[in-house]
């Protein structure tokens, strides 16, 4: 059963083949399982997950209309506040802090009667594509236990792969959904930025950060995507328009006359050789599927690392100041005659982590007086260039596909000391978050060299979210045929139950 | 005051915290931009960040080569103006919601260690 | 040596700078729904966004914008069609988020300007305050500071916090320099704030109470030798919680400067802080390293952009600017400019002109506010607007008068009784049994009473000699316990007398 899609348990839930109670308590069984292995969960809320699906078994019964996911459980990133559950984004000092809110997210996603099992780990406050940088140890591949889950989100895509739970929460700054889906071989989307509300997110980069929908196959982030966006008064930035009909795209996956453009910047050099000839092979089968295959390019996207490099860390030093011990969260040193200042230096010394201090570090140096106009000001220049860019290439194509990441997933410890070459990952998915359009990341296979998944990203214009379900939805199809099962189907057994 | 005094106090020969030039950060700059960030940091953490600055800032110093006079910069993805709120009071937390994550509190406030500088 | 402050403005030309923060009166804050009402227990009007708790966000309050804009119309500033808010990072535990959403670069309001008259040597003499910017921003918390002896900052072993003022929607007011007001720096700087709180309170956006420090001014001084050109180094001001205080700290300033200066001194450039008592100011945080606050635009928020039909539409929601209003009312009421004054002085136009619209005659209404109510004010040591008697009470009283039924010295009593919390008028004169004594038998008993007691003087009067009948006159009222009425009392003695009335 755990191993259905999303869809599959919602069918059998409606079906009364099984109850939503079941259903959770055999997730709940399998993290008990696998996840000491995989480290997926950094809680798991046991008693409030059973109580959840117990009332929508209730709803149920008294033959209440329900969402379509209503009874699926669902593995909820650390950086979302949940009301009462612990929230700590991956970082000691936010250890113990218990909201006394919901954000928007969780409170669409109990509207929706979905099932929380619990929070997943991260990369403290989302900075990092591998998941070693959260305070509470790394996440696994369940592919590969020795390699990274990617990240920031690590700890959703591994869930994911390790059928802990088949929908989850994930939150994109810089690709910090796709690609970990593309390393665990699952499906994760950035919706248009202001699709779906920051209210509750935790903040790292405000102008790039946005939650997303992750799951196994491209209907069930469909589904989920449906359930948690919509305009929210309480986030400004939030697009007041209805939400795209991105259910209704995935279920046709019809991309006939389509132009699908193909980022020349977005491949070659760097780009590890499984990695090109997946994708290679993913243009063939959408070409074949009745898709017009064409070349766009973005000259300006070769800055868009560095300008990422400056505008995130810059928001989050200032996003991150309210970490100060005064109001919540860890305090260290409050000793007699300590003063307020040296608490707050203190705290944020034990606090943070290593990455987390040099991003702040490094923000503070960019906006600071005398340094802005070089640094902050020119990236955000470069950021205009990379929307002109991405204007230009959607007026000769309808989306754009380029490889969501250079390699595959690398060894846990082989690039924590050198932060440039991590920074590389999120090459081809930052310039989407740049400019707040949409990106998907979906498996194309494994790799020949080292059998492990590689992503295919689809990147839609502003609020045509749809474009990318229907073109995911068709490859999706094509490579199921291909493959005749499921790639999840090769990952390696955990935990013993299939 | 801060905008419409600045060119008096420039006229004064005021300094505001000035680092060095670009590309590369001393122990004392990462020391000082430690200090504004409120992070108390080793000696050792302070040299290391300041070797890694060097490489991380050769490499976002790219943004220049083409941030020129005339493109405008873009703070945010979407053109959207004025989202407002209508001047309505919705009911706030109660005083035990709002303390609940207060590592220490007094007759319903945060109790926070002393305060130095500015009365 | 303590110097004169004539010797001081012989010597040196005063340059003002003043910058206004306005706490504006909307229901809710800048960037929550919480409520903003004054004085509630603490903690209780807060939410994840004014507490800053992780993931919450700001939106704007659409009222505070509004009054903003009429702020800045009031005030003949141009409104920017674009604005943008900035975030001013710098650590403050009174600072939930450790950066103030303020606005930088892009203020909603700019290049306006302050007409003031003041009374000078020459007579009255019109000055023009220049408005940089008017700017939106938000409050902080409150922190009282337990262990020290004062209750103080310094000495004290930690504090309590309070975030119910935290984002409370504030307005900076932010003049150019003003050269040129000479030795009338202090005069004009409390003119200044006058006006600004007249046209603040006029326009209904603000409760402009400097002592609740809803309005706070902060003063920037500084002196150059007469003639030149350069600017001196300022000093700053800070939280200046009174008309009076302004006028005190000015001076205050520019003698201190002064004293420095032809010591040989210098002047630091630094915050200071007024202290009521000394009338003098005491040194806060040296600026001498200029806090580095990192602005950048509030990514959380977008721009605010105006449309022209928004800003017309708020135009025409504008009242009479303060100055007009005045003029029109010296006018129409044909007040002399001392009196006028005296009124503003005062701060009783409001009082008085609600007084005249309930049917009062515009000099009894005046006479009883700036005479009789003001002197209990004072006599109490409480604002006028804070005694029981309202302008309706007033004018009641004022009517009674007029149709005889009270004198003025019974008059008196009323208000009295009025402002000693015994009711209304009606009620006053009923309780205590005021009436004017209109029987003209009981009258005539007691000039006959009178009369008798006084005959020497009684006989002057029968013998045409007038003036001595205010004596017997004075006697009848005190008979009559001061409830006569003292014309007819006159009438009657006269003709009791066999002296004819005209
Ligand atoms: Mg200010
Ligand atoms: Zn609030």
């Amino acid at each position: 059963m755990i191993r259905n899609s999303a869809a599959e348990m919602a069918a059998k839930l409606v079906a009364g083949e099984t109850t939503s109670v079941a259903l959770t308590q055999a997730h709940l069984d399998r993290i008990a399982a696998v996840d000491t292995d995989v480290h997926a969960f950094l809680y798991v809320d046991t008693e409030g997950a059973l109580a959840q699906a117990a009332a929508v078994d209730a709803k149920r019964a008294k033959g209440e209309k329900l969402s379509p996911l209503a009874g699926v459980p669902l593995a909820l990133k650390d950086v979302m506040a949940q009301k009462g559950v612990p929230t700590t984004c991956g970082s000691k000092i936010l250890e113990g802090w218990r909201p006394p809110y919901d954000s928007t997210v969780v409170a669409n996603l109990k509207k929706n009667d979905i099932v929380i099992l619990g929070k997943t780990n991260m990369d403290e406050f989302a900075m990092g594509s591998s998941t070693e940088n959260s305070a509470y140890g790394p996440t696994h591949n369940p592919w590969d236990l020795s390699r990274i889950p990617g990240g920031s989100g690590g700890g959703s895509s591994a869930a994911l792969a390790a059928f802990e739970a088949p929908l989850a929460i994930g939150t994109d700054t810089g690709g910090s959904i796709r690609q970990p889906a593309a390393v665990t071989g699952t499906v994760g989307v950035k919706p248009t930025y202001g699709g779906v509300s920051r209210f509750g997110l935790v903040a790292f980069s405000s102008s790039l950060d946005q939650a997303g929908p992750c799951a196994r196959t491209v209907l069930d982030t469909a589904l989920l995507h449906e359930a948690i966006a919509g305009h929210d008064p309480k986030d400004a930035t939030s697009i007041n328009a209805p939400v795209p009909q991105v259910v209704a795209a995935a279920k046709s996956g019809d991309v006939k006359g389509m132009k699908i453009g193909v980022v020349k910047e977005l491949n070659g050099d760097g780009y590890q050789p499984g990695v090109r000839a997946r994708f290679e092979e993913s243009l063939e089968l959408l070409a074949k599927a009745g898709a017009e295959i064409v070349e766009v390019s973005a000259p300006n996207f070769e800055y868009a690392l560095a300008a990422y490099y400056l505008i995130a860390p810059s928001e989050c030093s200032s996003n991150l100041a309210r970490f100060d011990a005064m109001r919540y969260g860890l305090r260290v040193g409050d000793i007699d005659g300590a003063s307020a200042e040296s608490v707050m230096n203190l705290t944020r010394e034990v606090g943070f982590g290593k990455e987390v201090k040099r991003r702040i570090i490094l923000g503070t140096y960019a906006l600071s007086s005398g340094y802005y106009d070089a640094y902050y000001g020119s990236a955000q220049k470069v950021r205009t260039l990379i929307t002109q860019d991405f204007i230009k290439a959607f007026e000769k194509a309808d989306v754009l596909v380029s490889p969501t990441c250079p390699t595959t997933a690398f060894k846990i410890g082989e690039k924590a000391n050198d932060p440039l070459a991590m920074y590389l990952n999120d090459i081809a998915t930052i310039p989407v978050n740049m400019a707040g359009i949409g990106g998907m990341s979906l498996p194309s296979g494994l790799a020949d060299e080292d059998g492990l998944p590689v992503g295919f990203q689809i990147m839609s214009p502003v609020m045509k979210d749809e474009r990318m379900y229907s073109v995911g939805a068709a490859l999706e199809a094509a490579l199921l045929t291909q493959w005749g099962a499921p790639l999840l189907d090769k990952a390696p057994l955990l935990g013993g139950a299939r | 005051m801060d905008c419409y005094w600045k060119w008096a106090d420039s006229q004064l020969g005021l300094n505001l915290i000035r680092l060095k030039p670009m590309s590369s950060l001393s122990r004392d700059d990462v020391a000082k931009l430690a200090g504004l960030a409120r992070i108390e940091m080793s000696e050792e953490e302070l040299v290391n960040l300041s070797q890694e600055f060097t490489v991380i800032l050769d490499a976002v110093a790219r943004v220049q080569e083409v941030a020129g006079a005339d493109v405008e910069p873009t703070s945010h993805p979407l053109p959207l103006r004025n989202v407002f709120r209508a001047d309505v009071v919705v009911p706030s937390l109660t005083p035990e919601e709002a303390l609940s994550g207060a590592p220490a509190q007094e007759e319903q406030r945060f109790r926070v260690p002393q305060i130095l500088g500015e009365e | 040596m303590t110097l004169s402050y004539d010797d001081v403005v012989a010597k040196y030309e005063p340059v003002l700078g003043l910058e206004v923060h306005v706490e504006l009166n909307t229901n809710s804050k800048m960037f929550c729904g919480c409520s903003t009402v004054f004085g509630a227990e603490p903690n209780t009007q807060t939410c994840p966004v004014c507490l800053a708790l992780p993931g919450a966000l700001p939106v704007v309050n659409e009222k505070a914008i509004e009054s903003t804009i009429k702020i800045g119309l009031a005030l003949n500033c141009s409104i920017a069609p674009f604005s943008r808010f900035a975030r001013k990072n710098y650590f403050y535990p009174d600072m939930p988020k450790n950066f103030q959403i303020s606005q930088y670069d892009e203020p909603i309001c700019v290049d306006g300007y302050v007409d003031v008259e003041i009374e000078t040597d020459e007579g009255p003499k019109k000055f023009r305050v220049e408005v940089e910017r008017v700017h939106m921003e938000e409050d902080t918390g409150k922190s009282l500071h337990v262990g020290g002896a004062t209750g103080r900052i310094h000495g004290a072993e930690y504090s309590l916090l309070d975030y119910n003022r935290a984002g409370i929607p504030l307005v900076e007011i932010v003049t150019k320099i003003v050269p040129g007001t000479g030795k009338y720096a202090p005069e004009v700087a409390k003119a200044y704030v006058a006006e600004l709180r007249d046209i603040l309170r006029a326009l209904g956006v603000s409760d402009v109470k400097m002592e609740q420090g809803s309005l706070r001014c902060d003063a920037n001084v500084s002196l150059r030798l007469i003639g030149a050109e350069k600017l001196g180094t300022r000093s700053e001001t800070k939280n200046v919680n009174s008309l009076r205080s302004v006028e005190r700290a000015v001076r205050g300033e520019m003698i201190r400067h002064a004293e420095l200066l032809n010591a040989g001194g210098r002047v630091v450039q630094e915050t200071r802080h007024f202290q009521e008592d000394t009338g003098l100011t005491r040194s806060g945080r040296s600026k001498e390293q200029a806090e580095d606050y990192r602005y950048f635009p509030e990514p959380d928020l977008v721009p605010v952009a105006p449309d022209a039909a928004w800003i017309e539409e708020l135009r025409a929601t504008l009242p009479e600017r303060p100055s007009i209003r005045r003029k029109r009312l010296q006018e129409v009421w044909a007040v002399p400019d001392k009196e006028m004054a005296a009124m503003i002085n005062a701060d009783v136009l409001d009082i008085v002109e609600a007084t005249v619209l309930l049917g009062s005659d515009p000099t009894k209404a005046r006479s009883w506010w700036l005479g009789e109510i003001s002197r209990i004010a004072n006599d109490k040591n409480i604002a006028i607007a804070n005694l029981a008697i309202t302008p309706q009470d007033v004018a009641e009283i004022v009517a009674l008068v007029n149709a005889g039924e009270l004198t003025d010295k019974l008059a008196r009593q009323v208000v009295e009784g009025v402002i000693a919390g015994e009711g209304q008028p009606a009620d006053v004169v009923a309780k205590r049994g005021i009436k004017v004594v209109n029987d003209d038998g009981a009258l005539m008993a007691a000039i006959e009473k009178v009369c008798a007691e006084q005959t020497e003087t009684a006989e002057k009067v029968r013998n045409g000699h007038l003036p001595a009948a205010g004596a017997l006159i004075g006697a009848v009222m005190k008979e009559t316990k001061g409830q006569a009425d003292a014309a007819r009392v006159r009438e009657l003695l006269l003709g009791h007398l066999g002296q004819a009335t005209s």
